[in-house]
């Protein structure tokens, strides 16, 4: 909403400067977004007429011009603009004058004294560029100053108005507000009805009452086509961000902004039959005034004719019964569709219009008879001696309901913490202007037509406060019994896990949750992602269900970068579908956090003393392993789509899969151009989350021995297999068994490899002696021997 | 027989003559050992006369002890070379620096929330989740949102098919942790929240921290006390001046933009504020009774406020960060100046 400040101090002028007003407009819940001057500062320009010409002696280019301004006599004034003649009214800035940069002084040129200048729009910085002299109006009065003829001294009020004031959408709407909020007097003109001149009335039928409570209408014959729109509406429409028209077309948009009221004038001549409002039958056709077509809703309203629709109601007429350059009769309309009945329908045809934003919110249901008539009135007054109006037809059904509503004073106090007194209340309502009575102690305030935002308790507690200020409002501590939150130790926090990654070199990185489709194909083997309806852009068409793609993406770009060594991780939602049966969360998509990390480049950065190596699977295997650590969990080799099928393991917990890490697969290195292996590893947050409760076991005194066990396998063999045996196989005394060396060459056959295993051996309560740990020795070997075919190395 | 005095002499000068330990022990079982001159010295006594045999004694005594003590100061003196020829061996330059893996770090938006996360947490602010593909129901209507209400308007939503779509803000999970909890209750929700817009100041997925509190004491000007304290600590500017603006949330009333002195230019007026010295920097007011109304809440016994606020916004305003897209292109070197 955009307009003219000196418009609006016709209405109601407190004595603010305008950032004043601005400021108290805002803090009053009607935000000033911008304030901009209606010109730029200049002075000393007034109305000149040039009176005569001659051409300047000593340039082909210039003109010497006698220049009418004022009382003095003519002005000599040189002149090089093509399009000077005489009787031309012109700015013409005196000796003297400021205009942006520059100030007017008495001059030579080329040996002629030139006593002022005569100005185009762009001198006086009215425009962005011109050609020539500004031209103005051929009764512009002589001498007059500029700024004063054009009313420049004016200044543009630009609201960001919240959904629920649309009675602001109006400059009486915001008048109103300001005389609430500073307590000026309003004063707002009379809209008497206009003397009918014989017309006969247009008879219309409400097909749709419940969507069109209320719709007038009259015919206007006999508006002069030539008739021009005054300059002081045509400046106020612009200063509203309107662009003046035609004069019917430019007064519907004058009480539009005036009074919030939208109208629309039909050509009479294109009208057959009776006025009808109704719905639209399914797939309607209707050609727009903008010259789109659009195909129709049964739910959208329609203003019809008896062959056709005429006008999307309330959002846009229609082309074929649009007022053109040579319509002198018109039907004009000025109805109330309700809210309900408009809302999202011009958005889900694409459209946007003044008319359709006021109705969506909503409009004074008790205003199109005035406006109608304050129409008429403007349309008769400009419209040419032979502009007549007929009678006013009004069909009226069941309008909102404004009931009125209970107000506790002793609520509001409660609510907003402060201690008003009744009889504030009280004056702050009626400042508003809303009437209301007073029984059993509680105020019962009666909303008015123009404002859809009052309906509850809690809407007038607003006003109060709103009215009140909410600077002016206490600011304190709740009040309420202090707990402390429960601290689960068996649950690690998110920050814990990432910070263990911080300290393990990884970077953070916040991908979006929205991936090309592509990625999903590629790192997650998903053919049918979820898909978004209405994507920003094709490469964020789909949800990602793993956090690879982003990975990779980011890790790209720091390679363009020229960054050689990049180790990152993200913790995000995933999207999935849920399976058939799947338990665990709610809905038909499930949407487990994940952490993933990627890791490229050498495994240590480079630094003295420290061989350079590729970082491989074992390296971020071992970071894998640290974030579950004191768990352990268990690693199976299982391709992953993203990964190469050789060094690619799923990882457990447990019977439950949590997460896989891995090589990227050699394919997707090439084809995402990475000019080294990356390797990544993505988990269940929820896994990694839980912990057990420590618990204290008594530590032995009685001394651990070493024995190591070496064996060579077949090379096909894993082994974690081994290791798993052998824990479960273990007897009591052996407390831990772990690899300690892998073998392969000199001396061990080419499908083999050899194994060395430590194991631990220790009693709780007393030495052990040779013979039990030869046998729990023995036990082991027979079990890798029986087993998995292992030859015990000697 | 040697003269004791000469075999002294002799002793100190070969000592001092060696400066390793092996040699030292040969040396030292010359004149020490059971071969050696002193022990020879000794032999000598019988064939002396006897009453001069325990004055002779005594002397080859005190030769033995001088040689033994000059054979062990030398020791002492060719340990404390050896060691100091070790120590200046190992020496090392301490400038070189230390070796290992490095450290990375958290995302700056990770660290706005979490210093948010703490700063509630210390008021006994509990912190909930909630899904990012949400339903119509908890984005919207629970919210009093109503079909076609201009509100859904304001915000331009994902949608994933009819009935679902990507949240557009965290409010949703004021619904859901209301249905799950009875009150009193004290919230906050930090997450993900999309929207159809990308320009230079929009991004289409950024990140809000929603915040809930229900009691029965509970009123605005708590709330205008509570955000108010907030800005301060998150600044750490304990003179930071705040002010409420009447606004429209369809699940808030009273309803209010917060404002805060531009952190900047301290309330100056600059690029950042427009030069309006002030800064908008989260929506918030009482909770709606229609929002009571849906999850089971008396509203005429509890109060509650709510508030969303934006965390690329504190963020940038805090580390005084341009543009916000930066956020999301994951530049290391942007990244590690958080570190």
């Amino acid at each position: 909403m955009k307009f003219s400040e000196n418009w609006l101090r016709t209405f109601v002028n407190p004595p603010l400067t305008s950032g004043e007003l601005a400021q108290r407009l805002t803090l009053g819940g009607v935000e000033v977004e911008a304030l901009e001057p209606a010109a730029p500062a200049f002075d000393g320009v007034v109305v000149g007429e040039v009176l005569g010409l001659a051409p300047h002696p000593n340039a082909d280019r210039l003109q010497v011009c006698q220049v009418a301004a004022g009382a003095d006599a003519p002005l000599t004034i040189v002149c090089g603009a093509k399009n000077v003649h005489v009787g031309a009214k012109v700015p013409c800035a005196r000796v003297g004058a400021h205009l942006p940069g520059i100030t007017i002084k008495e001059a030579k040129v080329r040996g002629v004294t030139s006593s002022g200048m005569l100005c185009s729009a762009q001198e006086l910085g009215m425009a962005e560029s011109s050609e020539g002299l500004w031209l103005l109006a051929a009764e512009a009065p002589v001498g007059e100053d500029l700024r004063r003829y054009l009313d420049l001294d004016d200044t543009l009020f630009t609201l960001k108005l919240t959904p629920n004031r649309s009675d602001c959408l109006s400059v009486v709407g915001v008048a109103r507000e300001v005389a609430a909020l500073t307590g000026a007097a309003l004063s707002l003109p009379e809209r008497p009805p206009v003397r009918v001149d014989g017309e006969a009335a247009m008879p219309v039928v409400v097909a749709a009452p419940q969507a069109c409570p209320r719709y007038c209408g009259r015919v206007v014959r006999g508006v002069d086509p030539q008739a021009a729109t005054p300059a002081w509406m045509a400046r106020r429409l612009e200063r509203g961000g309107l662009r003046a028209v035609s004069l019917i077309v430019d007064v519907t948009n004058y009480v539009m902004l005036e009074w919030g009221q939208p109208l629309h004038a039909f050509d009479l001549t294109k009208i057959e039959g009776a006025i009808t409002v109704r719905f639209a039958r399914a797939a309607e056709k209707l050609t727009l005034l903008n010259g789109q077509t659009v195909s129709l809703d049964a739910d959208m309203l329609v203003i019809a004719d008896d062959r056709q629709a005429l006008a999307l109601a309330g959002i846009m007429g229609g082309e074929d019964s649009a007022v053109g350059s040579a319509t002198t009769d018109i039907f004009l309309e000025s109805a109330f569709f309700t809210p309900n009945a408009l809302a999202g329908r011009a958005r889900r045809l694409g459209l946007a219009s003044d008319a359709a934003y006021r109705f969506e919110r909503g409009v004074d249901f008790e205003g199109p008879r005035a406006a109608l008539e304050h129409a008429t009135r403007l349309l008769v007054r400009l419209g040419g001696a032979d502009a007549r109006c007929g009678a006013v037809t009004e069909w009226v059904g069941t309008l909102p309901a404004r009931d009125p509503i209970r107000l506790r004073p002793e609520r509001v106090r409660r609510v907003l913490g402060v201690s008003l007194g009744d009889a504030d209340m009280a004056a702050l309502l009626a400042r508003e202007g809303l009437e209301f009575d007073v029984r059993d102690g509680a105020f019962f305030v009666s909303p008015p037509s123009a404002r859809f935002d009052l309906a509850l308790e809690v809407d007038l507690i607003e006003e109060i406060a709103r009215l009140h200020g909410y600077d002016r409002l206490p600011s304190g501590a709740a009040r309420g019994a202090s707990h402390m939150r429960p601290m689960p130790e068996s649950v690690r926090r998110t920050a814990e896990l990432r910070g263990l990654l911080v300290a393990r070199d990884y970077q953070e990185v916040i991908n979006y949750s929205f991936v090309p489709p592509e990625w999903e194909a590629d790192f997650a083997g998903q053919p049918d992602p979820v898909r978004l309806r209405n994507p920003i852009a094709s490469h964020l068409a789909v949800m990602r269900s793993n956090l690879m793609g982003g990975l990779i993406e980011t890790l790209r770009g720091n390679l363009n970068r020229s960054q050689e060594r990049v180790r990152i991780f993200e913790v995000g939602r995933c999207f999935l579908r849920r399976r058939e049966g799947e338990e665990g969360g709610e809905g038909i998509f499930s949407q487990p956090v994940r952490i993933a990390g990627l890791c490229y480049g050498s495994a240590k950065a480079e630094q003295w003393g420290v061989p350079g190596r590729d970082v491989d699977f074992y390296d971020v295997k071992g970071d894998v392993e640290a974030l579950f650590w004191p768990h352990r969990p268990r690693f199976a080799a299982a391709p992953h789509p993203a990964l190469h099928p050789g060094q690619s393991a799923q990882v457990f917990m447990g019977q439950a899969l949590v997460g896989w890490v891995g090589q990227i697969h050699p394919q997707w290195q090439q084809k995402y151009a990475l000019p080294r292996p990356a390797v990544a590893f993505e988990l269940s947050l929820e896994a990694l989350k839980g912990r057990t409760l420590p618990a204290f076991a008594e530590i032995s005194r009685m001394p651990q021995v070493r024995r190591d066990l070496a064996v060579t396998v077949d090379e096909r063999i894993s082994v974690g297999a081994l290791l798993e045996c052998l824990r479960d196989a273990r007897p009591e005394i052996v407390t831990a068994v772990d690899v300690f060396d892998v073998y392969r060459g000199k001396g061990i056959d080419s499908d083999k490899k050899s194994l060395a295993f430590r194991v631990l051996m220790q009693d709780t309560h007393k030495t052990l002696t040779d013979r039990q740990m030869d046998e729990a020795m023995a036990l082991l070997t027979d079990v890798l021997c029986t087993r998995f075919d292992a030859k015990l190395r000697t | 027989m040697q003269d004791l005095e000469q075999i002294q002499q002799d002793a100190n000068a070969l000592f001092q003559s060696i400066d390793n330990l092996a040699e030292l022990d040969q040396a030292k079982a010359r004149f020490l050992g059971k071969q050696g001159v002193l022990a020879a010295a000794m032999r000598t006594l019988g064939s002396v006369p006897a009453e001069e045999r325990p004055a002779l004694g005594v002397r080859i005594n005190q030769a033995k002890d001088a040689v033994e003590q000059a054979l062990r100061a030398r020791r002492e003196a060719i340990q404390a070379a050896q060691l100091e020829s070790q120590l200046r061996a190992e020496a090392l330059d301490v400038t070189l620096p230390g070796r290992g893996l490095g450290r990375g770090g958290e995302h700056p938006v990770t660290r706005t929330l979490e210093r948010i996360e703490g700063l509630f947490h210390s008021l006994g602010f509990d912190v909930a989740e909630g899904p990012e593909i949400e339903t119509d129901f908890y984005n919207f209507t629970a919210l009093n949102i109503p079909q076609d209400h201009p509100a859904r308007a304001m915000h331009d939503t994902f949608y994933v098919d009819a009935a679902h779509l990507l949240r557009t803000h965290t409010s949703p999970v004021q619904i859901r942790y209301m249905q799950a909890h009875e009150p009193p209750l004290k919230v906050i929700a930090p997450g993900r929240v999309y929207r159809c817009d990308s320009d230079v100041t929009h991004t289409p997925m950024f990140h809000q921290v929603e915040g809930l509190w229900v009691d029965e004491q509970v009123d605005f000007s708590a709330l205008k006390g509570l955000l108010a304290e907030f800005m301060q600590r998150f600044f750490e500017q304990d003179d930071l001046k705040v002010r409420f603006r009447p606004s429209f949330f369809p699940f808030t009333e009273p309803s209010a933009e917060m404002d805060i002195a531009c952190v900047i230019c301290r309330g100056a007026g600059c690029r950042v504020c427009s030069h309006t010295g002030w800064l908008e920097v989260l929506g918030c007011g009482m909770v709606h009774p229609e929002v009571f109304r849906h999850v089971g809440v008396d509203s005429e016994r509890y109060l509650g406020f709510a508030f969303g606020l934006g965390v690329e916004r504190l963020a940038m305003l805090r580390y005084g960060v341009n543009d916000l897209r930066l956020f999301f292109e994951n530049d290391l070197r942007f990244l590690a100046q958080f570190n």
